[in-house]
């Protein structure tokens, strides 16, 4: 083996020139996540470690994502090769400031995930493996943001797949089953759509490269086969995403796991396939997108409206919730309809936006059942009164989902609706106010019913109901600590929205403009 | 299914079973085989073992819980694809040692351990599986 070595050229077939330790920040949050995930899954006898390892490992991964956005800002796109091979048969890593960003803010929300679940998580669901779901889950979110190879993305969809299953059983009640059933067969049908138009693409362009089928895809028009691929993905990713009519799955679902777990899904899940989407039609079949605007547009005005309008209608908190992560995907998709940079900075930012917000709302929501004892906004009450510093936190992540300044929400939808109304989208500009008005409305009612009336349904108004003062202690630091970095960093958003529109502009640019991202694949002299 | 002939065949044919799996799992790099199919069959021979002697026996012999084995295989593959850092190259690159041993030259590489890798996480996870419904059954 070693003699014939010497007589082929091997720069025809490789990538030679050695590689910087910084690119190794490309894969670092897939070792850290797998190895992690490996050593919870040897010691998850010993409960007490689970959460150390777990914490320790998730750490690491926040610094390594925040390493990675860094170096991306600094150098712009990165790709590495796995065994350095010439794209696009080599499979590639690559990350512009899009995958970066999303992959740091999921980082961020795991470990905070990780700390809230030292207690929401009992010792039988730690030893029935909470924790190394929870990092083979960040492996697959992390793998799907980071990739540069359409097939590896649906690797990675599996990989957060099969973890999200395992954390939704975690337990064994028969409703947690029951919305398993669900929550599976949708996203299977969606993942077995994915793979199906995978191999259709495959097929028409003869490469699973990204950058290679950009390149491809520019060529080919709108016609034929290339368009039925299109409406395929978009079929399969706006059920991953919870997009009208293919959401019915995440409100049967969210509200059966641990409530921590459903604050990670709310976060991540649905994020994934606005991602892919993102990339998809934004950079891999852009003539596509532009065929299918109307189509998307309507999508998200529908999905937003009935989101809201369907969380105006729930009395469980966690129902409610999920009814209002459906309505963001609207707003993220109009991005993706108007389909100009700015309207992508938009989604990406609002991305960003709902992933901290929604996981800090369904922590919230996790400590009103622990001060009130209910989900039900018929039985909670005098949540003011229990904890007056908690009833700000819940109002300020109000604000914030609702769209209102000075925080997150805000700056999202100040972009979406100036960019639609300049590309002429009224209608789009309406609905995402209209929206924010109706979110406002249903989460005042939840702020109304469970902090301001004196105790449950039928206290009269001015009265307080005595009820069990829950004692100091219930919830402990390791509940706040979470939900108060959660919400500090939605309101740094809030009050500093440079950095993340600067970033979100970035990550659009790479988008609309996609030749840097090819470069990096394909290297500088080969376009 | 417990007949006496299969209660006595089992164990050899399990040893058997794994011992040709650890073969096919090695000659995987240049010929058919490797540590998915060398994984399949171990476990196949774990479940063997199980259906004629009973769950039990098995988890006495293999000692470690079986997703415990797939940790282990998700560790080896893992960090088979680091030593590449050392050397400047890209997230997987083969590394190759040759030694030489009893007049023999061994080649050992890093895709031979993310192969053992792969074969350890197999067998945990197929026979974590085939075990539990094995211990269904026999409620």
């Amino acid at each position: 083996m070693a003699a014939t070595d010497s007589a082929v050229d091997l720069s025809q077939a490789m990538r030679l020139e050695p590689v910087l330790p910084a690119d190794w920040l490309l894969v670092a949050p897939l070792i850290i996540t797998i190895l992690g995930g490996a050593l919870c899954l040897m010691t998850r006898k010993n409960t007490a470690a689970q959460p150390k390892i777990a914490i320790i490992f998730l750490t690491l991964l926040v610094f390594a994502c925040a390493g990675l956005l860094a170096h991306v800002l600094d150098k712009g796109v990165v790709t590495m090769v796995a065994g350095g091979w010439l794209p696009p048969f080599g499979i590639a890593f690559t990350v512009d400031a899009l995958g970066a960003t999303l992959a740091l803010t999921s980082s961020i929300v795991a470990l905070c995930a990780a700390v809230y679940g030292i207690s929401d998580v009992d010792n039988s669901g730690r030893r029935y493996g909470f924790y190394p779901f929870l990092l083979l889950l960040m492996t697959g979110v992390c793998g799907a943001f980071l990739t540069g190879d359409i097939f590896n993305l649906y690797v990675w969809f599996e990989v957060l797949l099969i973890s999200s299953f395992g954390l939704l059983v975690l337990g064994n009640e028969r409703a947690q089953l029951d919305g398993a059933v669900k929550y599976a067969l949708l996203n299977i049908i969606a993942t077995t759509l994915f793979l199906i138009a995978t191999g259709l693409l495959y097929g028409i362009l003869g490469t699973l490269n990204m950058a290679d089928i950009a390149i491809k895809a520019r060529g080919a028009g709108t016609d034929g086969p290339l368009m039925t691929v299109a409406v395929l993905y978009f079929l399969a990713f706006a059920m991953k995403a919870a997009a009208f009519p293919v959401n019915f799955w995440l409100p049967a679902s969210y509200h059966t796991p641990r409530i921590v777990i459903a604050a990670v899904f709310a976060g991540l899940l649905t994020k994934v396939g606005v991602y892919a989407l993102l990339r998809i039609f934004a950079l891999l079949l852009p003539d596509a997108r532009v065929a299918l605007a109307d189509l998307i547009a309507l999508v998200a005005i529908v999905t937003m409206l009935t989101g809201v309008l369907g969380a105006l209608a729930q009395t469980d908190v966690r129902r409610l919730l999920g009814y209002l992560v459906i309505s963001g995907i609207g707003s993220m998709l109009a991005g993706l309809a108007i389909g100009t940079t700015p309207a992508l900075a938009g989604t990406i930012f609002y991305a960003v936006h709902s992933i901290l917000v929604m996981t800090a709302l369904y922590m919230a929501a996790g400590m009103m059942r622990a001060l009130g004892g209910s989900y039900s906004l018929r039985e909670l009450g005098g949540l003011y009164r229990a904890s007056p510093a908690f009833a700000a936190v819940f109002l300020m992540l109000a604000f914030a989902v609702a769209g209102l300044p000075p925080f997150s929400g805000f700056w999202p939808k100040v972009i979406l609706v100036d960019a639609a109304l300049v590309g002429g989208h009224g209608w789009i500009a309406g609905a995402i106010l209209v929206t924010g008005l109706l979110t406002t409305i249903a989460v005042g009612r939840v702020w109304i019913y469970a902090f301001w009336r004196g105790g449950a349904e039928g206290t009269p108004d001015g009265q307080l109901m005595a009820f069990a003062v829950p004692a100091p202690g219930a919830v402990g630091a390791n509940v706040w600590l979470p939900i108060g970095v959660l919400l500090g960093l939605v309101v740094l958003l809030g009050v500093q929205p440079e950095f993340m529109m600067q970033v979100s502009g970035r990550g659009a640019a790479t988008l609309s403009e996609p030749m840097g991202y090819l470069r990096s694949v394909f290297g500088e002299g080969a376009l | 299914m417990r007949t006496i002939i299969f209660r006595t065949i089992a164990p050899y044919l399990a040893a058997l079973m794994v011992l040709f799996s650890i073969f096919v799992l090695l000659r995987g790099h240049n010929e058919p085989g490797g540590g998915f199919i060398g994984g399949l069959i171990a476990a196949s021979a774990f479940a063997i073992y199980g259906i004629a002697c009973g769950v039990a026996a098995v988890r006495r012999a293999i000692t470690l819980h079986p997703m415990t084995i797939s940790a282990w295989g998700l560790f080896i593959a893992g960090l088979s694809g680091l030593p590449s850092l050392f050397m400047a190259q890209p997230f997987m690159t083969s590394q190759w040692w040759y030694v030489h041993a009893f007049g023999v030259e061994i080649p050992l590489s890093t895709p031979l351990f993310f192969d053992i890798g792969v074969y350890l996480v197999v067998v945990g996870s197929i026979s974590s599986i085939a075990l539990a419904l094995e211990e269904r059954e026999s409620d």
